[in-house]
Order: C-alpha cells, then sequence, then structure tokens
C-alpha cells in the first residue's frame, strides 16, 4: 500500500478515535472552549491517542530491528529480558511502595528495567559475537532467570494476578498524569529511523558489515538498547500488547523486503494504525463499557492476519 | 571419547538421583505408603524430561532455529484456554476439573484436533513452507491467551487460585491411570522415531540441502509435526505447560556435547532434563518445603548454569 493512504488512513482513525465515548464532545465544544468537553479532550482522549501511536510505532519498530539484526524472524522485543526485568519492578513497587502514586510506581519499575537490559548489554559484550543465534538466546535464558526470581515472591506473597493485572495492555486507565513516561521514546524512535541503513547493513552478517565499514558491535548496541527502552516503557504505561512487536514486522517484510529503510515507515504506520483501530472496536462494541486491548488485538488480531497470511501465500 | 564419558556421568547422576528420590527417609513402618506415592511421581517425572527434551530437540531441527520451542505451535496456550474456560463457565468444583481423567482426555483431544487442523492448513497446499506454519500457530496461541488473560481478569480470586496451580507444572498429583497411558504413548513413538535419528541429521542441514540428499522433505516434515505434537499434548496434560524445560536442556546438550548427531543429542538432553527435573523436585520437597513451583528452581538454577558455560566458552 502507499505511504500517503496509510497515512490518511491513520489521521481518519485518530480523529475517529477523539470523538469515541462515553461522553459526547463535539467540534463546537471545543472551538467555543466550552470547559467540560476540553477538560475530556486534555485529560483522557488526547493522552489515549498518542499513547496508542507512540505504543503502535515502538513495538512494531523495536520488533523489526530486533528481528533485524538478530537474523531471526522469531525474535520479539520481550527476548531482551527487558520485560522481566519490568516485572520485577512491578513486584517491587507493590510490595515496597505500596501507597505511592502510579507514576512513582511505573518509574522504579523502569528503573528495573533498565537495570536489567544492562546486565544483558554486559553479558553480550562479553559473549564473542560468533553466531547471531546467541544475542535472542542470552536474552531468553536471562530473562526466564529474572522471571523466575519474580515468580518466587509473588507466587508467595499471592501477587501472580495483580503482576498479570498490571502487565494486561489496556488504554482505558490512560489519563494525564499516568503515560508521560512514554514520550521519552519519542526521540528513540527518531534514532531508530536514523540508523535504519545501519541495521539493514547489520542485518547481513558480521563479515558483511565489517567490509561495508559499519561499526557492527556499536550498531547492535544501539540496537539492542532502543528495543529495550521502547519496550519496557510500552509495557510499563500500556501493559503487554500481543502482536505488535512480533507479526507486525513479519507480514511487512514479507510483503515489502528486509530492506529496512523501505519498510521502516509503513512498519511503524502499520502497527499504529492496526492497534487504533482494535482500541476502536473495542470501545465500540461494548459500548459503553470496553474491552481491553489485549484482547481485541488477540482476537481481531489473529482474524486479520490469519487472512493476510493466506493471502499473501497464494 | 569425552562424549560418552559426559553421558554415562549424566546417566549415572540421573541413577543416583532417583534413588535418592525413592528411597529418602523410608523405614520399616512407612514403606509401603511412601513407595505407592514416590514411585508413580519417579514415572511422571522421567515421561515428562524425556518427552520435552524430545519434542523440543525435534522442534528445532525441524525449524532449523535454535531458540525455538514447540510453545509456538501454541499448544499449552490451547491447554491453559481449555482449564481456564472450564473454571471460568463451570466453576472450580465442576467433574471436568475434579476428575483428572476425564481432564486428561479432553485436553488431549483437543490439542490432538487442534493441531490436526493446523496441519491441514498447511498441508493443503504444496508449499510445505516452516514459516507460514510458526506464524499460524503463533497467531493462534496468542488469540487463545488473549482470550485467556481476559477470562483470568474478570475471574473471582479464589476461583484463580485453581487456574494459577494449572499455571505452573506440578508433579505432586499424579494420576496413575493417566499415566499408564502416557508411558504407552511415548515409549511408542520413541520405538518408531530410532530409525528416523539418521535422516533427521541429514535435515539439519537445512531445506535444501536435505532435498538434495535426497530426503523426501515434505513427508519427514509431516511425520516429525505429528510427533511433536503427540507429545507436546501428553506431555502438557500430564503435569502442565513446562516449555521452557526443553529450550534449556536441549541447548545445554548441545553446548555440552558438540555435536549435531540427534543420536547422542537425544539421550544428552534426556538426561540432562530428568537430572533438572529430578533435582528441581528434590529441592521443592526437602528445602522449600512446597512453597515454590518447580519451573522457578529449574529456570533459576539452570538458566545461571546455561549463561556461565555460554560465558566460560565464548569470552571476548
Amino acid at each position: 500500500m502507499k505511504k500517503r493512504y496509510l497515512i490518511l488512513l491513520l489521521i481518519l482513525l485518530s480523529i475517529v478515535s477523539l470523538f469515541i465515548g462515553v461522553k459526547e464532545v463535539s467540534l463546537q465544544d471545543i472551538l467555543s472552549f466550552e470547559n467540560e468537553g476540553l477538560q475530556i479532550m486534555l485529560l483522557s482522549r488526547i493522552p489515549r491517542l498518542i499513547s496508542i501511536i507512540v505504543a503502535g510505532m515502538g513495538m512494531s519498530i523495536s520488533g523489526l530491528i530486533m528481528q533485524s539484526i538478530s537474523r531471526n524472524k522469531f525474535v520479539s522485543p520481550s527476548t531482551a529480558a527487558t520485560i522481566d526485568s519490568a516485572k520485577l519492578g512491578v513486584l517491587i513497587s507493590l510490595i515496597l511502595f505500596t501507597s505511592s502514586r502510579p507514576l512513582h510506581k511505573m518509574l522504579v519499575s523502569f528503573i528495573f528495567a533498565i537495570a536489567g537490559t544492562l546486565f544483558f548489554m554486559q553479558i553480550l559484550k562479553r559473549i564473542k559475537f560468533q553466531n547471531t543465534i546467541f544475542i535472542p538466546l542470552v536474552g531468553i535464558m536471562l530473562g526466564n532467570i529474572i522471571d523466575s526470581i519474580t515468580t518466587f515472591f509473588a507466587y508467595k506473597l499471592n501477587l501472580i494476578q495483580s503482576i498479570s493485572a498490571w502487565l494486561q495492555g489496556d488504554f482505558s486507565m490512560i489519563i494525564k498524569g499516568r503515560y508521560e513516561l512514554l514520550y521519552i521514546s519519542i526521540p528513540l524512535l527518531v534514532v531508530a529511523f536514523l540508523y535504519a541503513n545501519k541495521f539493514t547493513i547489520a542485518g547481513m552478517g558480521e563479515d558483511f558489515a565489517a567490509n561495508l565499514g559499519l561499526n557492527y558491535n556499536r550498531v547492535i548496541n544501539v540496537g539492542v538498547s532502543i528495543v529495550a527502552l521502547i519496550s519496557s516503557l510500552v509495557i510499563i504505561t500500556v501493559g503487554r500488547i500481543p502482536f505488535l512487536g512480533l507479526i507486525v514486522p513479519n507480514l511487512v517484510t514479507i510483503f515489502q523486503g528486509d530492506n529496512m529503510r523501505k519498510n521502516i515507515f509503513h512498519t511503524a504506520l502499520f502497527g499504529s494504525i492496526f492497534l487504533l483501530f482494535c482500541d476502536i472496536l473495542g470501545r465500540i462494541i461494548i459500548y459503553p463499557y470496553e474491552i481491553p486491548i489485549s484482547l481485541t488485538v488477540g482476537v481481531i488480531g489473529s482474524v486479520i492476519f490469519l487472512v493476510l497470511l493466506v493471502r499473501g501465500n497464494r | 571419547m569425552v562424549r560418552k564419558k559426559y553421558l554415562w556421568l549424566l546417566g549415572a547422576l540421573s541413577i543416583v538421583l532417583i534413588l535418592v528420590f525413592v528411597f529418602w527417609g523410608l523405614n520399616s513402618n512407612n514403606w509401603e505408603y511412601f513407595l505407592s506415592l514416590r514411585i508413580p511421581k519417579v514415572a511422571a517425572l522421567v515421561i515428562t524430561g524425556v518427552a520435552i527434551a524430545f519434542s523440543t530437540l525435534l522442534f528445532q531441527t525441524l525449524t532449523n532455529n535454535r531458540i525455538l520451542t514447540p510453545s509456538l505451535l501454541g499448544l499449552d496456550s490451547l491447554y491453559m484456554l481449555i482449564q481456564t474456560l472450564v473454571i471460568f463457565i463451570l466453576g472450580s468444583t465442576s467433574l471436568i476439573l475434579i476428575n483428572n481423567k476425564i481432564n486428561f482426555f479432553i485436553s488431549v483431544g483437543l490439542m490432538l484436533i487442534f493441531s490436526s487442523l493446523l496441519f491441514k492448513a498447511l498441508f493443503k497446499r504444496d508449499t510445505s513452507n516452516i514459516m507460514f506454519f510458526l506464524l499460524f500457530g503463533l497467531i493462534l496461541g496468542t488469540f487463545f491467551q488473549g482470550l485467556t488473560t481476559f477470562m483470568q481478569m474478570m475471574m473471582d480470586p479464589n476461583e484463580f487460585l485453581h487456574i494459577q496451580d494449572r499455571m505452573f507444572a506440578s508433579f505432586n498429583h499424579v494420576n496413575t491411570e493417566i499415566l499408564i497411558i502416557a508411558f504407552i504413548v511415548i515409549s511408542a513413538l520413541m520405538l518408531y522415531s530410532i530409525k528416523y535419528f539418521k535422516l533427521w541429521d541429514v535435515l539439519s542441514l537445512g531445506r535444501d540441502h536435505a532435498i538434495n540428499l535426497g530426503v523426501d522433505y515434505h513427508r519427514t516434515i509431516k511425520n516429525m509435526v505429528a510427533i511433536v505434537a503427540i507429545l507436546v499434548s501428553v506431555s502438557t496434560a500430564l503435569v502442565g505447560p513446562i516449555t521452557f524445560l526443553g529450550l534449556l536442556v536441549v541447548n545445554l546438550a548441545r553446548e555440552f556435547l558438540k555435536t549435531y548427531e540427534h543420536k547422542y543429542l537425544f539421550i544428552g538432553s534426556s538426561l540432562i532434563s530428568l537430572v533438572a527435573l529430578l533435582g528441581g523436585q528434590l529441592l521443592i520437597e526437602r528445602i522449600f518445603n512446597f512453597s515454590t513451583p518447580i519451573s522457578v528452581v529449574i529456570n533459576l538454577i539452570g538458566g545461571v548454569y546455561f549463561l556461565y558455560l555460554l560465558l566460560k566458552e565464548n569470552v571476548a
């Protein structure tokens, strides 16, 4: 699909998203600075829209980067031990900071996520990249070690259900004061766009990349850091959203090939359009109630992707 | 040969662990009761250990990818969905949940139906493209997981505890009748598979090389997926989802044995998985007093050991 159609679709869906909700808000209310309508826009609707777009772009681009540099289509952003460290952070903030504000709890788990990622990078530095399969493998192993520590305590304190409720992807709790951490990921996305060419070359293998004069290890490190930061921000503010990191980039590369400069825009746009679409549907289906995004993404996404896959395969 | 020495060592270690497990603290008064509990438990540990190691090894050969486990096919998500659905609709006192035998047959049956449908979708067309097959499984698995998490969120916390029991693999209540069925199914599969080991060695060279060397790729793949599906269904229904163990033990076996031959890898990874399961279960019973799921102990110790191995050998 042409890029401009995708952009048009995104704008259209964004407008729809702004005007859906239990409280009717008309354009007139806003233009006449009518107090209540404006407040709803600023406190709830706009934060929600921004966080959906940023999360959609962030997760799908992180997936694309991760798959490209590890040269493995089945690696997702969650393979860098980030999400498991964030989960440990959630546990700690649930135990120790029960009374503090949500944003503070998020900061605690964000710090954990970063610490976990730095640890992962330290291990990667010590291993020679003789085989790219080791990047995700180390990530998975480390993630499971951290996860088992979390489970050990959560199981004893009966917190497993609370943790999975926190990490369940859900945009209905996004209001002013609870999502601002997500803004950190915007500059990271810009860096990802700038590095797109380098990631493509790194995806051709170390020898080839070195031959073309690329600082292979630095590009890998930049890539892994971007992925880890973005995915920890998203998981902490929004929760775990299935599909985006793994399947969106896979589908785009099936149709567009592996040149990241060419498909990074498509991946980003497609990711956020898809997420926005699912969110709108989730808000309409049992109006005035809401279905959590992870469910709509899981169910609707499955159907859409299966159809795409079967048609693309023919 | 070093490789054989390793295997013998592992074999001896697992026998010692089995003996410790069965005979620890027996005396003339309690032996009858204890043995009646412990022997089924050891049998369950052995069966799942072998089934998980074997299915993961096969799956990695099938996909030519060292970081994948059969959980990618979505079978254990389906298992969790079945369990959650039963509790969600019928409540934790329903017959299907309490009667292990009915539960086992329903779960295995549904998982097998699911995997054969997945098959059909793949092999209807002539393109036996593994990539599409995996994406299919992955997407359906995510679908099941979405439904499951949603129901778990809506659930009464007391009911959730029943699901939590099933979220983690457990060897604490083994049902003997199921055990015998599982044993028969899995040993029949083993016997059937032995003659294919050499073929799979060739397959691990990659699709193109294998076809070039005269392997009937389409048929072999079909066979392998069927074996993996049966193994995973049976072991998941027996003890619950524990797929990370497979990734761990197969990769440990690869690091240890430095070989691509399925003969050695199969024996090695099965033995490592036995040692891990028996050791983990002993630790839980004797030290943690059942306060934590077995996967916690195995993932923690096994994962740290794996990282240590990698670091030791690949230090830059």
